[in-house]
């Protein structure tokens, strides 16, 4: 475990949104491999990190992805060093078609999965003509969780709540997907529903008021009824 | 405290001018009390005026309305057609102009703001080629050749050139009249509510006010000064012409407030004069000999006033942003620096 | 019965106008949220240019001579198009509002520079003697020209549907209509597509100021700011970015200027305001393509 990479990296990171200071001198790293978790109440930063990573939003600081700093880089080059974003309103175009919104995954230098995909989501190939506006919220996950992992060029994955609204089944579906996706990427993995996350990460950050509390093992926190009550607004401790 | 006795000093100035057979060479062709020059000052005056109303929407409020020069139009040209065609007496016919004044902007406001800022643009640009279409083509706005106010249309004291100081000081009294109303509004809570809603109109909605409603005031109070910028205007040309309705018109009305400086009332004043003093005198410099021996691609662009303006107006708002208060400003802030 | 049919077919042909000129404004303020007010200028620029080419041809009422005036128009207009999107808007990229700004002073200096240079009364266009002939339809008495501007639409409309529907820019356009950061988080250079889609606004638009001349048979300094007024409409009422939205909004536009025009002059505009208005009241998004 120790001995797996940094591939993600930030160092005393601030983003201002007007003039809320937003994320407060931000500092973890992602190790390679598997999927971290990045906890925390409502309205922490936890999406605005994820922002901030990719260039949507103004940051200042360090960020380095393999090595290589990426924070005075525009969003698309950010991107074309290997991230797939799943943002949390799934952002699929709802005027363009299944088949279409994958298309755009597709960049110079890397080869688009599609058999992996069509394996995790046999049904956005018999729906390859359907416009996405007139997807289900689930199906329209898969339709963005797909055109992240698509590209084989991408590293690392950062994913924000994916099971945010969708139905016991189609929550599954996705925890199984990011299960199968984290063996051939590493995940960055927003998540508020705290059995999936639990279910799937090992190694977690916190944030509370824009500040990383916690950086560590899941089950650690998880089984610290104090620390899980004050970070993530658990009532009960140590449940699975 | 210094600052209000030069003001007032000004102003006293000013309305001394049609007294004071000062040449001022260069600025001015003809001495200060000449008719010419009073004229001009005068409608530099109307011009810093209907600047300063055009800030209120765009620099205050943030709705970029390419439709203003409709409201200018309307205090231009009702008084004019009900004066001269319809024989209205003076007292008639403000008071119709001021109805109209209202309801118009009130109308159009209330359409043209269920939409906004890109699609508001468009659709106030489209009202106001609208009226000026109309006002083209009609007989009774005279069409192309515009209207002249004859002289039994005014009271005596309004007509003639050597009344021309009379006019003048109501030009001025307009200026004063309108900035006066101008900083009472901007500073007054519904003042306050506009500039919210420019830097951020959900955070206005959250606070239970209705952005709608004010934006609508903002725009029929600014439309309403601006007709009566028009009524003033319209005596001192002593007519009034389709220019004033053109689309050219209103974008000039956004390059004046620009360059002068958006969100400050002095500077859309400043911008207003200066726009127009120099619009008038490159108008007269285009035509003059010394001119008219330059190189054809010098002296093409160097005739037509609007190149000019076009130009520097590009430059201002790649370079300058802030126009002209904004310099100012930086530069006072580098004084006080050292 | 033949009244209606000149009518329609006149209206037709200024909906066609209106087509080119909307097109590429309703993609420029789709993807880019830029209000080109610079755009009527292309058109001026564009047919001023095609005319100053044709005065070097000794037979202007040849077919060579239509076809240059529409190369030399097309190219203009998007070349035009191109360096204002490089010099004047790119360096304003997160000034929006600067962007307006720049392209009203571009729009000014533009048309009092064509007014200096060429001075403000009309140039005639000469048609190809085919053209200025008329074809019968329905009992009326059609002008050949009015059919070929209306045909040159028709094709504008095929290549820019075909073009978003079936190349990978195409695609990227309609993505970023709907949502430009998405795109770029995918890793896409929106900025490419704005370079390509004020050309090909540009180069619409230099054939609407070419057809614009044939049409009416004269050019002039200001007609490209009331063709770029009517267009305006013709893309809030289509809806911002879409081109089909575009292609119904201005036949719309078109016919009804004209019927109504043919009762009282000046109606006809002014009717089409207020559907413009109606519109805004009962659908604020227009009604095609993508809400803001």
């Amino acid at each position: 475990m120790s001995d797996r990479r940094t591939l993600l990296e930030l160092r005393d990171v601030d983003v201002y949104i007007g003039e809320s200071h937003i994320l407060q001198s931000v500092s973890f790293a992602v190790r390679e491999g598997g999927i971290t978790g990045l906890l925390g109440r409502n309205g922490v930063g936890k999406t605005t990190t994820l922002r901030g990573i990719l260039g949507l939003v103004p940051r200042k600081g360090s960020i380095t992805l393999a090595g290589e700093e990426i924070s005075r880089l525009p969003t698309h080059e950010v991107v074309r060093l290997g991230i797939g974003y799943v943002p949390e309103d799934r952002d699929v175009f709802a005027g363009l078609t299944v088949s279409e919104n994958l298309r755009l995954a597709e960049r110079p230098g890397s080869e688009l999965r599609y058999d992996l995909v069509y394996d995790l989501f046999p049904e956005l190939r018999e729906r390859a003509q359907q416009r996405a506006g007139t997807l289900s919220g689930g199906q329209q996950q898969m339709v963005s969780l797909a055109r992240a992992l698509l590209n084989s060029g991408n590293k690392i994955l950062l994913i924000d709540e994916p099971t945010k609204g969708l139905s016991p089944l189609y929550t599954r579906n996705v925890a199984e997907a990011l299960r199968r996706a984290a063996e051939v990427a590493t995940i960055l993995l927003v998540e508020q529903n705290l059995s999936v996350a639990h279910k799937l990460v090992k190694d977690v950050i916190v944030l509370d008021q824009g500040r990383v509390v916690y950086s560590g093992d899941i089950d650690d926190l998880m089984g610290d009824p104090e620390l899980a009550r004050r970070h993530l607004g658990l009532a009960t401790a140590g449940s699975h | 405290m210094i600052r209000a006795l030069i003001v007032i000093g000004v102003i006293i100035l000013l309305a001394a001018a049609p007294f004071l057979p000062i040449p001022i060479p260069i600025i001015f062709s003809d001495p200060l009390n000449a008719p010419g020059t009073l004229n001009l000052i005068g409608l530099c005056f109307v011009f810093g005026g209907l600047a300063l109303t055009y800030d209120l929407v765009f620099g205050f409020t943030g709705l970029l309305s390419f439709g203003h020069a409709l409201y200018f139009a309307i205090g231009v040209y009702v008084p004019a057609v009900l004066l001269a065609k319809l024989h209205f007496t003076l007292p008639q016919a403000l008071l119709t102009t001021a109805a109209m004044a209202i309801i118009v902007p009130l109308l159009i406001g209330a359409v043209s703001l269920r939409v906004r800022d890109t699609q508001f643009a468009m659709v106030t640009l489209a009202f106001a080629q609208a009226g000026a279409v109309y006002v083209g083509q009609s007989a009774l706005t005279g069409g192309e050749e515009g209207l002249s106010l004859g002289s039994d249309s005014l009271p005596a004291f309004l007509v003639g050139v050597t009344n021309t100081h009379n006019l003048y000081w109501i030009a001025l009294a307009f200026l004063i009249v309108s900035y006066c109303a101008g900083w009472w509004v901007v500073n007054s809570p519904t003042g306050k509510v506009w500039q919210a809603i420019r830097e951020n109109e959900r955070r206005v909605a959250v606070l239970g006010l209705n952005p709608f409603f004010y934006k609508l005031s903002s725009f029929v109070i600014a439309g309403f000064m601006a007709a009566v910028a028009g009524f003033v205007y319209l005596l001192l040309q002593g007519g009034a012409s389709p220019d004033v309705t053109t689309a050219n018109f209103t974008l000039t009305l956004l390059v004046m407030v620009v360059l002068g400086g958006v969100g400050t009332l002095w500077g859309a004043v400043a911008g207003g004069i200066i726009y127009e003093y120099l619009n008038f005198r490159l108008v007269a410099l285009s035509n003059s000999a010394g001119l008219q021996g330059l190189p054809a691609i010098i002296r093409v662009p160097a005739s037509e006033p609007e190149f000019i303006l076009g130009v520097l107006f590009i430059l201002l708002v790649l370079f300058v942003p802030g126009g002209l208060a904004g310099l100012v400003r930086r530069h006072s802030a580098a004084v006080a620096a050292h | 019965m033949s009244t209606f049919a000149l009518l329609a077919v006149t209206g037709l042909g200024l909906g066609a106008l209106y087509f080119m000129v909307a097109s590429g404004l309703s993609l420029i303020l789709g993807l880019m949220r830029v209000l080109n007010l610079a755009h009527g200028a292309f058109l001026t620029v564009a047919a001023y240019a095609a005319w100053s080419v044709i005065q070097m041809i000794p037979d202007q009422t040849g077919w060579l001579a239509m076809v240059v005036a529409i190369v030399v128009g097309i190219v203009a207009g998007g070349l035009f198009a191109t360096l204002t999107e490089m010099i004047l808007i790119r360096p304003l990229y997160r000034r929006e509002i600067g962007q307006v700004l720049v392209t009203v002073g571009l729009w000014l200096a533009t048309v009092s520079l064509i007014h200096g240079i060429f001075g403000a009364d009309q140039k005639i266009i000469a048609l190809p003697t085919a053209l200025t002939e008329t074809t019968a339809i329905l009992g009326a008495a059609i002008p050949n020209a009015r059919l070929i501007i209306i045909a040159f639409a028709v094709v504008l409309y095929l290549l820019l549907y075909f073009f978003l529907k079936r190349t990978r820019y195409g695609l990227i356009i309609r993505a970023g209509v709907e949502n430009r950061a998405m795109v770029s988080a995918l890793g896409i250079d929106v900025q490419r597509a704005f370079t390509l889609v004020f050309t090909i606004g540009g180069m619409a638009a230099g054939l609407g100021g070419v057809l614009t001349g044939a049409n009416f048979g004269e050019i002039d300094p200001y007609r490209g700011t009331a063709m770029f007024i009517s267009a305006i409409i013709v893309v809030v009422m289509g809806g911002m970015g879409s081109i089909t939205g575009s292609a119904v909004a201005a036949v719309v536009v078109g016919l009804m200027q004209q019927f109504l025009n043919y009762y009282a002059t000046g109606v006809g505009d002014f009717a089409v305001v207020i559907l413009l208005a109606v519109v805004l009241l009962v659908r604020p998004g227009g009604f095609g393509g993508a809400t803001t």
